[in-house]
């Protein structure tokens, strides 16, 4: 490729002993109606998050019916990693310890339940993460969770976090 | 087992509790004939003039197609842990029998396993890998067009950042196996392609900073991977141990970053995203974050401390009398090579350097010996590494203070086994 032939001229240039393999070039051209919505991540500013809306009320339906069995009737009881907090199972419920409540709409459209993933509408996707979000204390539970209001949730443990790789790279904590 | 040693006079030690001088592994294991230093017992030749085992009367079996281990060797097998098999089975490990191997590559079908939704079946024809996002040019390759890429073959360990998590958290030692106990480490020897190759053929954008790397399971697993590591020297690998890669560890393709902590290597690997900023996805939300002592958490703890453990003798076995034993076990480091490994016989009173047996490898598993007397008294067997950074593996209690009493990832403390005088062993904690 060009940027590689590029690059490879100037490393020579500089007398590096880095040697860059080209290959075939046998990638063939992807469009973007050819990837799948897993195949990106709804970013933590909201780019990314699609058309739909869901509240806290309609998220309790939807959990009592689908996910109670794994995360318990009130979401702290588990027995697998209870998304409500504080509970006596899991010390990083994701409505309160992860750092961003995005995180929360991607993962249950991708992952959940575990049985059937990808089974759930966009809509009620949000309605799920505005439920654990409303029993987290989060959110009021009168707040729909859309596009616009999901990455606008502060979530409480956001700057509790060191980042390791920013601070000290591969380096082991 | 006879217990027709050689005098302990003869034998020059190295260390407290019968720890041997490295000169003794050859001296006295030839001198013994073998037999004794495996500390097994010697068949009985009564008959040696005239017994002849069946086998060796009939015609053998003829070749076949793919070779298994013998008959006898069956219960080799992975321990398979499954904290939730009722309501979601789907979250299932496997721990590799290391009490069972020696050398240091695991063999294919014992490489641990750790599924967050299951192990897929991936039709290799319909598979597809995609390159997207700040890319001058979103590529897919399919797997006949990735066979004709340059390849690398290089060996590395894989462990689960979860790995030894009963002795994280657990306030007794549970007396269980290395499978059970350290199970989720494996070594292999990964070719493929060198994402770098790939990822120069779509064209990073200048504000490419990150990869969020995704598998084809149930779940899609999601990491977001700084591009440094991926250019560096992320593999995307293609085959395990010169056969292509299991099932359990991501047919028909893996991402493979060596020294990172286990849920990172992706695998069944569909898609990487090239993006400016890290999505923090679910498992770099929580899953894969640790709490401190103080309440505040890390993340981003990607490569695995230097860490090491003797898996002979270790908890479940019975010693065969006192005598001679060779001690050994597997040291390994995220960051570097393992520089060094110490050993003590005495719970840590004294110390002995092992012999590191070649080739020490970078991120591989490297595997240790010792020679050891035993006397039959009670004692506590350690090992512990330092790495080639300078980095040495803690004990239990420091590496507790660090953290909140929850967290079970990224344990790398110091393993002692207690050897009774029944010759039982057995997990502890110092």
């Amino acid at each position: 490729m060009y940027t590689s032939k590029a690059l490879s001229i100037i490393l020579i240039a500089a007398g590096s002993q880095v040697a860059l393999a080209e290959g075939p070039d046998l990638g063939q051209p992807l469009t973007s109606d050819e990837i799948p919505f897993y195949a990106t991540y709804v970013m933590p500013d909201g780019r990314g998050l699609p058309e739909g809306s869901g509240t806290p009320a309609e998220g309790a339906e939807i959990f009592a019916a689908q996910c109670t069995e794994c995360h318990g009737i009130t979401g702290t009881e588990g027995p697998v990693m209870p998304p409500v907090g504080p509970n006596e199972i899991w010390a990083k419920p994701a409505g309160s310890y992860w750092p961003y409540a995005t995180t929360l709409f991607d993962y249950i459209r991708r992952a959940m339940p575990l049985d059937h993933p990808k089974s759930l509408s966009n809509d009620q996707a949000y309605a799920l993460a505005a439920f654990i979000l409303e029993r987290n204390g989060v959110i009021d539970a009168d707040t729909a969770m859309t596009a616009e209001t999901l990455p606008m949730v502060e979530m409480p443990n956001r700057d509790n976090f060191v980042d390791v790789w920013a601070t000290q790279g591969a380096k082991p904590w | 087992m006879t217990n027709d040693i050689n005098e302990p006079t003869a034998l020059d030690y190295a260390a407290g509790g019968g720890l041997l001088s490295r000169r003794m592994l050859l001296g006295t294991i030839a001198a013994s004939g073998g037999a004794m230093a495996a500390g097994l017992a010697v068949p009985h030749r009564a008959g040696a003039q005239g017994v002849v085992p069946e086998w060796v009367t009939v015609a053998g079996h003829r070749a076949r197609g793919y070779g298994m281990p013998a008959e006898a060797e069956a219960p080799v097998q992975r321990a398979i842990i499954e904290p939730w098999q009722d309501v979601a089975p789907e979250f299932s490990l496997s721990g590799t029998p290391l009490q069972r191997l020696r050398g240091t590559i695991t063999p294919s079908g014992l490489h641990f396993e750790v599924h967050h939704g299951g192990r897929p079946d991936v039709d290799p024809d319909q598979h597809r890998l995609m390159i997207h996002g700040l890319v001058d040019r979103p590529l897919q390759f399919d797997l006949n067009s990735l066979e004709r890429y340059p390849m690398v073959t290089a060996t590395h360990f894989l462990e689960c950042a979860g790995n030894s998590l009963v002795n994280a958290v657990m306030p007794e030692p549970l007396q269980a196996g290395c499978d059970v106990i350290h199970g989720l480490l494996s070594n292999s020897e990964w070719s493929g392609v060198p994402m770098s190759v790939l990822m120069d053929e779509a064209g990073v954008q200048p504000e490419g900073k990150w990869v969020v790397a995704v598998g084809s399971d149930g779940p899609s697993l999601a990491r977001s991977i700084p591009i440094e590591k991926i250019m560096e020297d992320g593999i995307l690998a293609l085959y395990q141990n010169g056969e292509r890669i299991r099932p359990e560890q991501g047919y028909p393709m893996r991402l493979l970053l060596p020294g990172f902590e286990g849920n990172m290597n992706v695998k069944w690997l569909t898609s990487l995203w090239v993006t400016d900023a890290p999505a923090h996805t679910k498992h770099e939300s929580g899953e894969y974050t640790e709490i401190l002592a103080d309440g505040s958490s890390v993340k981003f703890t990607f490569a695995i401390g230097v860490k090491s453990l003797i898996t002979h003798p270790s908890a479940t076995m019975t010693m065969s009398g006192p005598g001679f034993y060779e001690i050994s076990g597997l040291a390994w480091s995220g960051v570097g090579k393992v520089a060094r490994v110490e050993v003590s016989a005495d719970g840590g009173a004294s110390w002995a350097d092992a012999e590191l047996v070649e080739p020490v490898l970078p991120r591989a598993l490297t595997r240790f010996r010792m020679p050891w007397q035993w006397d039959g008294s009670p004692t506590i067997l350690m090992s512990r590494a330092h790495d080639d950074t300078g980095a040495l593996q803690p004990a239990r209690p420091d590496w507790k203070a660090r953290y909140h009493p929850s967290n079970f990832l990224h344990y790398n403390a110091i393993q002692p086994w207690n050897v009774t005088a029944e010759g039982e062993v057995q997990n502890v904690y110092l």
